[in-house]
Order: C-alpha cells, then structure tokens, then sequence
C-alpha cells in the first residue's frame, strides 16, 4: 500500500493538491495511506521546503508546484506498479 | 463552521446593524468614502497595473527554478551567499506568502542556519512582487524603491544580528537525510536566460503601459511617454511570440492556473481592504473618513521618533493581508502621515504580526523572538526617520 504525505500549511494550493490527490487515488482505485503534514518541523525533517509537497513512499515528489492531475496519475501509476 | 459560531455572527451583525449610528454625515460619507476609493482602484490599478503583475507572480512561480535558488541556502553554502540570497529570494520562493515558515524552518534546522533563516523569515513578505509594484504604482516610485531596498537591508542587518547575538546557542540539526537543498540539480528544460527575458518583456509591459505623463516636455522621459503605447503593444508582440515558440502547451496551463490561484486569493482580501481603508481613512485630502485627519496627523503626521516609533508598533502587531497595506498607507498619508512613518509602516507592517509573532514564538521560544520583533520595530523606525528627513 502507498504511503503519501502531502505537506502543507492550509493555504489554497495546499488543499488543492491534498483535493486532488484523493480524487485521484478514488480515480485510479489505489489504496493509499494518505497524511496531511501542518508541522513545519516535520516538514523539514522530510525535506520539504517549499509547500505545497509531495511525498510518496518516503520519497519528496515534488515540492513549491501544485501538479496537475495527469502527473499526479502518471507519479501514482508508477509508484503502485513498483 | 460551528453552529454557535453561526449563532454568534449572526447576533453581531444584528447589533451592528441596530446600532449603526447612520444619522450622522460623518458616517454617511465614510461608507462612500470607502465605495469611492473602491471604485478608483478598480479604474486606475487593476487593469494595467495587477493584472500583469499576477501574471508575473505566477511566471515566477511556475518557470523559475527553485532549486537553482534553494542550493546557496544549504548547510554548506557559503555564509555571505546565504545571507544575500535570503534576503532576496523572498520574491521568488516565497510567492505564496504560507510558504515562508516552512522555508524558514528548513534553512534554520537543515539549512545555512540561524540568520540567513531570520534574513528569510524577514524579507520574504517584505519583498513580495506583487506588493513592490502595487507600492511603487500607488505610493510612487520613491517609497516603493525605499521599500524593497529597505526590505533587502534589514534582512540581512537583522539576520547577522541574530546569528552573532545567539552564536553560542547551538542549533539541533535535525536528522541527517538527503541535503534538501540539494535538490533541483535535475531541473532540465529550458535556458534560463528564456525565462529571464520572457519576465523582463512582461516587466517592461507593466512599466510602459503605466507611463505617467512627465512634467516636462523635453528629455528621455516625455519622449518615452510620447510613444510609452506603440512601446507596450510591441511588447505585447514579442510576449506572444515567445509564448508560441518557447513554451509548451501544458506549462502555460499551469502559469495561467498559478496566476489565477493569486488572483483568487488576493483579490478578494485587497478589495475588502480598499473598503476598510476608504471607511476609516476616507480618500486622500478629502477628510472624510471616519477618523479625522487631524487624528491622524497628530499622531503620524511629519517625522518625529514619536510618529515613527507609533507607526513601527502598531505596524508589526496588525495584520495586514498580502496588499492591504497599499491602500491603508495610501489613505493614512492623505490623511496626514508623513512619509517617514509611512515607510517605516511598510516596513515593519507587512513582515510582522500578532499571529505571526506567536507561530514564531513555537520556533525560535520568546527570548529569540522578542529580540527579532525589537530588531525590527528599531529598524523600521530609524529608516523611517532617516528616509523622512532626506524626502520628507
């Protein structure tokens, strides 16, 4: 099972990216352990700088960008598949 | 929303509006006031003035590499580096002003440290795009020049502060792992001197389509003015050829989303800030406004230590949302302040607030942050003063 983090501190682009994440998930029917990071210090410590971050098995996917929904299927497809 | 909540705004609205005291002239033309200022930046600033201006955010957010910026604030980077960097990558990292403290607890506990953090911490909302070319729109050239100049200054006078005042405290690193500054060594694509041109064209949009009129006839600025239109339009041009031939389809999606994600945050908030402002403060020189401009001349107006010092307190405990404090400062000196304390509002306005101070408090404990909020409310109001007496 998929573990992602999104990262993010209640801005739009942050809800936007933890919104889309779900309905990707829901889209492509992949079971996922989804957290949402608020601690900055937690945020650090994963190696995020930027938010909105991504982080999908332990791995920072993306940070500072708000991906579109294809790269979020492409990223999850490939993660699933591993 | 909780249904208490509920309960309690609708019960306030209620006693507002059974006790708003209409009968009076004074309050009748404040709330005009306020639909007048409105109705003035929806003429004169939004079209020529935000609108290129978000678009140039959301380039900036979406095609500058932020790798290629977050690696000179590693723990390895140099010193002198870092704290330059920090000082002006507020513009470019810190496009979404909620991006700030997660960044600031990244270079602090992984990164170059203390005060290039603090230099971060102070400059990324002090140096924000979008409130450099509304301040300069709106406020003139000279105050927005002073403030990101200032902005720039203190950032790095603060942050060297810091880290001497504290050296002897020894930051936790937090756990070792992959350097997160390190990242973006990846970012292929396209050369940068693309995106540096295709920001410097809309940036050279924004400046000639807002030409004004200059005094004199003759001289490089009158002929600029005389032609500042065919200027823009081929401009214009240029942009649109660069946008067919450098950009691909789905990364100007994405621009277009991140301008419209500013657009739809920012607006709303400047817009009920312009209301606010017109309100209370009413339209330059008109006095009208529901506080009068004798208060407020009196209490800001020329260069004092007091009007400065006033302006640096109350700014760095209110909360101005990302613009608003373009046209409150716009209505307080019509009404009365001096530019001294105007800048040192801009100054220690935008970097600080109550809640602010106290999400700060989590990070660094109180003896830091006192420390941080005095550095800065002393700053603001020594430049205040010094920027007053030389173009007061």
């Amino acid at each position: 099972m998929l573990e992602i983090k999104v990262a993010g501190s209640g801005c739009t682009s942050c809800n936007v990216l933890e919104a889309r994440v779900k309905k990707v998930l829901e889209e492509l029917r992949i079971e996922a352990m989804l957290m949402k990071v608020s601690d900055f210090n937690e945020m650090a410590r994963l190696g995020i700088l930027v938010t909105p971050g991504l982080i999908i098995n332990g791995e920072v996917v993306s940070q500072g960008k708000l991906p579109s929904e294809s790269t979020l299927k492409d990223w999850l497809e490939r993660s699933e598949s591993r | 929303m909780k249904e208490r909540t509920k309960l309690l705004l609708l019960v306030a609205v209620l006693a507002a509006a059974y006790f708003l005291p209409i009968e009076h002239v004074r309050v009748q033309r404040a709330f005009l006031e306020g639909l007048f200022l409105a109705k003035s930046y929806a003429r004169h600033h939004v079209l020529l003035c935000l609108v290129p201006a978000f678009f140039i955010a959301g380039a900036i957010g979406e095609f500058v590499s932020q790798g290629a910026v977050l690696k000179y604030l590693g723990a390895t980077a140099k010193r002198s580096i870092a704290y330059g960097v920090a000082s002006v990558s507020g513009a470019i990292l810190a496009v979404c002003s909620c991006t700030v403290l997660p960044l600031f607890a990244g270079i602090y506990k992984r990164g170059a440290g203390l005060g290039p953090a603090i230099a971060f911490l102070y400059s990324g909302p002090a140096i924000n795009v979008l409130a450099i070319i509304l301040t300069a729109r709106v406020l003139g050239l000279k105050l927005g020049i002073a403030r990101a100049v200032g902005a720039v200054t203190f950032a790095v006078v603060i942050g060297i502060i810091m880290a001497e005042l504290f050296r002897k405290e020894e930051t936790e690193r937090l756990a070792n792992g992959p350097d997160p500054f390190a990242v973006g060594a990846t970012e292929a694509g396209r050369a940068v001197w693309k995106d540096t041109l295709f920001m410097a064209v809309m940036i050279g949009i924004l400046v000639f389509a807002n030409w004004g009129a200059p005094n004199a006839e003759v001289g490089l600025f009158a002929l600029i003015w005389r032609i500042h239109w065919p200027l823009t339009a081929g401009l214009l041009v240029v942009l649109g050829l660069m946008i067919f031939k450098w950009y691909e389809k789905q990364e100007l999606t994405g621009w277009v989303q991140a301008t419209w994600v500013f657009a739809k945050q920012i607006l709303p908030l400047l817009f009920a800030g312009v209301l606010a402002a017109g309100w209370i403060m009413g339209r330059p020189g008109l006095n009208a406004g529901l506080i009068p401009s004798s208060w407020v001349a009196s209490t800001v107006g020329g260069n004092s230590l007091w009007a400065n010092l006033f302006a640096a307190v109350s700014g760095a405990f209110m909360y101005f949302a990302t613009l608003t404090e373009v046209p409150i400062l716009q209505t307080l000196i019509g009404a009365g302040m001096g530019q001294g304390p105007a800048l040192t509002l801009l100054l220690a306005g935008p970097a600080l607030s109550l809640p602010n101070m106290l999400v700060i408090n989590r990070y660094l404990g109180p003896k830091k942050t006192i420390t941080y909020v005095s550095l800065v409310v002393v700053m603001a109001t020594i430049t205040g003063m010094a920027y007053g007496a030389m173009f007061g």
